[in-house]
């Protein structure tokens, strides 16, 4: 055991389940039927007075017909507390669950003997919401969430979400709940079969030490590059009953660095980038930290080479080298980062491919793991790790002819950045008075009201033409998270809160442009950001459709020569039309709308974002152009 | 082979000219809005002012009508992604009713400069 004063504690506190064992002692005493009759409970207090219920009602009153374990129906320092112990050196911010009774004795445990402060327990509405939300909230913080999944039934809810942090290399903490005696569908002999596919690692420990032990492999391997969700199965009993195990210690955790590529390669790299006439650096998840993005940096402008790619933010938009490169120029040498799919080389330029993907793969789903494509010199490894020795490796090649040569290339660079970035701004006016609202104004409308605030975006802006990304000053890490990873929809409005909680105590807002389908899913979790005064702002892009639907079914009608008449059904969100801003009201949040005029936009975002900066959520329903 | 690249305008006014004298019913733009908007889901790709989206861009609309009309019914060798609708499913009523409609649309499109909004954050590129 971890503390001894715990140990004390753990006892008292359960104290309060004598109440409980008590009244259920004397409801068993004047069992309803003789037919039904059943002995009365084992290990419960004798004595006390009530009257009543049924044989099925007292069971789930005493913990589903189960004896309750330890003296007179208390336990003494159950298993789960000393699971709390072993978990909390993983520093966990938060867990979040949907509640169900095969995680009982740990739900209880988080919360009274833990005194629910790290973790502080959320309350999600749908399995999915809760690995959403963590997964929203890795990509701030760069650590999981811890999920509590009950038995089969939550892990199924949840498997959708899972997927998505999979195949988006996030990594998600969870442990589920086996066993129990509620309902016997709920146990399973392989628990996590069903989702073994899209984790990195399970394991179902069969004793306390074994639980310690499986829990730190768990967070080292979600947390190894390439991170992913790993689970852990946990009896319902062994987090209940008593902790008899002896020689029961905490042992300590040490978390282990992720790999860097091998110093002979880095070198080769080295060579080949410095010589480079026109060297492009691509990039997919190689910021795994605020760091990762420090250390591009240092590269990029060593090299004077252009940094594009990658779904969230590896490399400051805003930075002059940001972007595709000289208009016209091939790249002779392209150093791919953590790209899943790294680029062969096109007509004759070099290849080099640092990526973590290829050290877990697994054979069933084809778009998460590497295809591989070899590249001229390939490494193992991660990117953020191997940055440092390749830069400084890097620095000492470069002479003064290079330098100069850099600095050329690097004003041609600025001045192709400037000029995308005109062209955007410029392109950003088009349909500026539209109603229903066009998504560039949408975006550009909100940049006043945040650009002198720490703020950080939340959703994915794939369906929205970029617009944030090409309109608003990215620099930071959390200035912009992402996609789903696995294109699963659903993921954005969890992912969106779970992100704003990492936010809150950074004293950041968060915006989230939700799409309508995606919402759709599982709404409730605006519940949970109400619950837990998310400062999120959500704007709808509320098209009233599962617009990518529309257009795919658009196409194949048209190439059947059927006619587009009818491909409204099964993909338009209209008659009726849905209200977001009641149903924001409804689950508690501030809200307005619908918008469709953008004259309406400005006053609307100012009262929502002075409700978030006041540390609350706040939804605004806009109208908006189909894309 | 060596073909001359043709623009698909160029394709669209070669069509049209050949099917401007065959037929070009008069369109009504208040009949086009709706099926512009709803019952052929145009909107979908570009937009409900016909400005914004994955589409082109309609509006100003260059074409003329047999023009546009050559191009809806064969928007094939272009690479513009554009769907083929033929007589069968979109009559040439409609699709002149369609004509008349994204003509009717305001064409104007403002300059960043003149959206304050817009011009503050092109002031920062400077
Ligand atoms: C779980 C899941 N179900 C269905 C789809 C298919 N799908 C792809 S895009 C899309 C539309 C989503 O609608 P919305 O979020 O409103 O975005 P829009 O396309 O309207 O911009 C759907 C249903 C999916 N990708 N994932």
């Amino acid at each position: 055991m971890a503390s001894s004063s715990k140990k004390t504690n753990s006892v008292g506190r359960r104290g309060f389940l004598r109440g409980a064992a008590a009244g259920a002692a004397a409801l068993a005493a004047k069992p309803p039927e003789a037919a039904n009759a059943q002995p009365p409970q084992q290990n419960v207090i004798a004595n006390a007075t009530a009257t009543t219920p049924t044989q099925a009602a007292l069971n789930v009153d005493v913990g589903n017909g189960r004896p309750i374990p330890g003296i007179n129906g208390i336990a003494l320092s159950p298993g789960s507390d000393y699971m709390v112990d072993v978990l909390k050196q993983f520093d966990f911010e938060y867990v979040v669950a949907n509640p169900g009774t095969s995680f009982a004795g740990l739900h209880e445990s988080l919360i009274n003997y833990n005194n629910n402060t790290n973790p502080e327990f959320l309350t999600a509405c749908h399995e999915e919401s809760a690995v959403s939300m963590a997964h929203g909230y890795a990509k701030i913080e760069g650590k999981p969430m811890l999920v509590l999944l009950h038995a089969d039934v939550g892990i199924q809810h949840a498997s959708m979400a899972i997927f998505n942090a999979y195949a988006d290399r996030v990594p998600i903490y969870m442990i589920a709940g086996n066993w129990g005696h509620a309902v016997q569908a709920h146990n399973a002999q392989d628990m996590a079969l069903m989702i073994r596919d899209m984790i990195k690692w399970d394991d179902e420990p069969r004793s306390l030490a074994g639980f310690a032990d499986a829990a730190q492999k768990a967070y080292t391997i979600a947390m190894m590059p390439p991170m992913g969700p790993t689970l852990l199965v946990v009896d319902e009993d062994l987090q209940e009953m008593t902790n008899k195990e002896v020689n029961l210690r905490v042992p300590k955790f040490k978390p282990i660095q992720p790999p860097s590529g091998d110093l002979g390669s880095v070198r080769e790299a080295a060579k080949l980038l410095v010589n480079a006439e026109n060297p492009v650096i691509i990039t997919g998840r190689s910021a795994r930290t605020a760091n990762g993005m420090t250390l591009l940096v240092e590269l990029a402008e060593l090299l004077q080479a252009p940094v594009s790619g990658g779904d969230r933010m590896n490399f400051p938009l805003t930075h002059p080298l940001s972007g595709l490169g000289i208009p016209g120029a091939q790249a002779d040498v392209t150093l791919a980062l953590e790209v899943n799919n790294a680029p062969l080389s096109r007509n004759g330029g070099r290849t080099i491919n640092i990526s973590s993907t290829i050290l877990s793969v697994k054979n069933n789903y084809q778009d998460v793991g590497d295809r591989y494509a070899a590249a001229d010199i390939d490494m193992a490894a991660d990117a953020e790790a191997t940055l440092p020795a390749l830069i400084e490796e890097c620095r000492k090649l470069v002479t003064s002819d290079r330098k100069r040569a850099f600095e050329e290339r690097g004003k041609k660079l600025a001045e192709a950045h400037r000029q995308a970035k005109l062209k955007d701004i410029e392109l950003a006016a088009i349909g500026w008075d539209a109603s229903p609202v066009s998504l560039n104004r949408l975006y550009g409308e909100l940049w006043p009201f945040i650009k002198n605030e720490d703020w950080s975006m939340v959703s994915w802006d794939g369906f929205m033409g970029g617009w944030p990304r090409r309109l608003w000053a990215c620099d930071k890490h959390y200035h912009y998270i992402g996609a789903q990873g696995a294109g699963g929809m659903g993921y954005g409005a969890g992912a969106a809160v779970g992100a704003a909680l990492a936010n809150k105590k950074h004293g950041r807002i968060s915006i989230n442009v939700q799409t309508d389908g995606d919402l759709n899913y599982a709404p409730a979790v605006l519940w949970t950001a109400a619950h837990h005064k998310a400062p999120l702002l959500t704007i709808m892009h509320n098209n009233r459709a599962y617009h990518q639907e529309v257009m795919r079914l658009q196409r194949q009608a048209t190439s059947m020569n059927r006619g587009a008449d009818r491909i409204h059904i099964g993909t338009k969100l209209w008659n009726p039309e849905i209200d977001y801003a009641s149903i924001a009201k409804g689950y508690g949040m501030y809200a307005e709308g619908p918008i469709s005029d953008p004259k309406d936009l400005a006053a609307a975002y100012k009262r929502g974002i002075e409700r978030v900066k006041n540390g609350e959520p706040a939804l605004i329903d806009v109208v908006t152009q189909p894309r | 082979m060596n073909m001359p690249r043709i623009s698909h305008f160029a394709v669209a006014l070669i069509l049209g000219a050949v099917i401007a004298r065959a037929q070009t019913p008069a369109g009504e733009a208040s009949r086009g809005k709706d099926l512009y908007d709803k019952k052929y889901l145009c909107s979908a790709c570009h937009g409900f002012s016909g400005q914004n989206g994955v589409g082109a861009r309609l509006v100003p609309m260059k074409l003329t009508q047999a023009g546009f009309m050559a191009y809806v019914r064969h928007p094939h060798d272009t690479p513009t992604g554009m769907p083929p609708y033929t007589a069968k499913v979109m009559p040439d009523q409609e699709l002149a009713d369609i004509y008349a409609y994204i003509k009717s649309l305001p064409d104007s499109v403002k300059k960043a400069k003149d959206i304050p909004v817009l011009n503050d954050i092109l002031n920062n590129q400077k």
